[in-house]
């Protein structure tokens, strides 16, 4: 017996768009990912196993998701494609998802997935390529990286 | 290090995924709370119609649950899809609606219950009568327990109208709500009819 759907949308919903906007960077592409995400997963909701993971799984889809925008970003006219990277103001402070951001690629998937999407480093590893502990290095370094720029202790 | 997100962006989020899956056949069910004189409703809805209402006392987290079962856990909430719905219960409440012309979806009601249960909307607004009456019109006149738990199982109260069936001897009767939920209908009934 499944849980009504909602349940999935209200536990996880911040985590998987927190997860989307790290892996996409801007709003508008987050977002859309976000609503993919969900709406596959809510077609496939009645056929997952119920032991399954279910925060886990949201985040494989998401990382599809936005695989897909990525790829469509590609396909379009450069002029169109949306701006990822930023250039802030050096008299403001960094918002952390402008740090997010500036990141590396491998290092920003990785902190996406593990930090914020909670994947073991073996899962985070299965989607972005690699060894477990490259993953795991480049979780360690995204997160050091965010913690100077934002200037945290910890 | 806080990665915040904004909530009221993805409550547009939510909102916004609930009508392209209810545009898109997607969804077994969509549901919204609304407030009432009688406490708080659960409003469920298949593509066919109203499927369930629910009283808070029954416990909307387990009502949920016994729908993910039965109808299918495809389920979100939306407040769009009730509008019109809770605009009737609106009126009804403020006495200026006496019938409700909302399309519901009967397939919770089953067998005799079932039978029962599409009787109850030949009680007129206003007007009452008693399990033993309403066991007799089914041709059943022994069956007034049945009828009985037929409507305190009613899945669809207030729009299907059990709270109009009494005891025989006239006192007030179970209801899912409570007696004071179905003395607050009955008394507004009264009152407006």
């Amino acid at each position: 017996m499944r849980a009504p759907f909602e349940r999935a949308v209200e536990h996880h919903g911040a985590t998987v768009l927190r997860v989307c906007r790290a892996v996409l960077g801007g709003d508008p592409e987050a977002e859309d990912a976000w609503s993919e995400t969900f709406l596959a997963a809510l077609r496939a909701w009645p056929s997952l196993a119920e032991d399954a993971n279910v925060e886990a799984w949201l985040v494989t889809i998401a990382h599809r998701k936005a695989l897909d925008i990525v790829r469509r970003r590609r396909t379009l006219p450069i002029d169109q494609v949306p701006a990822c990277t930023v250039d802030p103001d050096p008299a403001t402070a960094l918002t952390v998802w402008e740090a997010v951001r500036s990141l590396p690629e491998r290092q920003r998937l990785a902190v996406a997935y593990h930090h914020l999407g909670g994947l073991p480093y073996a899962e985070v590893a299965a989607l972005v390529g690699g060894s477990p502990e490259a993953a795991r290095r480049a979780a360690a370094d995204g997160m050091k990286t965010l913690r100077t720029v934002l200037k945290e202790d910890e | 290090m806080r990665f915040d997100v904004d909530d009221t962006r993805l409550d547009d989020l939510r909102e916004r995924l609930a009508d392209s899956a209810y545009a898109g056949g997607d969804l077994d069910l969509a549901y919204r709370t609304v407030d009432s004189p009688v406490g708080e409703l659960l409003l469920a809805a298949t593509e066919t119609g109203v499927v369930r209402v629910a009283f808070a006392r029954e416990d909307f987290d387990a009502v949920l649950a016994r729908l993910a079962d039965a109808v299918g856990s495809r389920i979100l909430l939306s407040r769009k899809r009730f509008d019109h719905a809770q605009r009737e219960l609106e009126e009804y409440f403020a006495g200026s609606r006496s019938t409700f012309d909302l399309p519901l979806d009967r397939r919770l009601s089953h067998g005799f219950r079932g039978e029962v249960q599409r009787q109850l909307s030949s009680i007129g607004y206003g007007t009452t009568s008693s399990y033993g009456r309403l066991a007799q019109q089914l041709g059943h006149p022994r069956a007034a327990r049945a009828v009985g738990s037929a409507c305190a199982t009613n899945p669809l109260p207030i729009l299907v109208p059990c709270h109009r069936v009494l005891r025989s001897d006239g006192s007030i009767g179970e209801y899912a709500g409570g007696q004071a939920a179905k003395r607050v209908l009955l008394e507004l009934e009264a009152r407006a009819g």
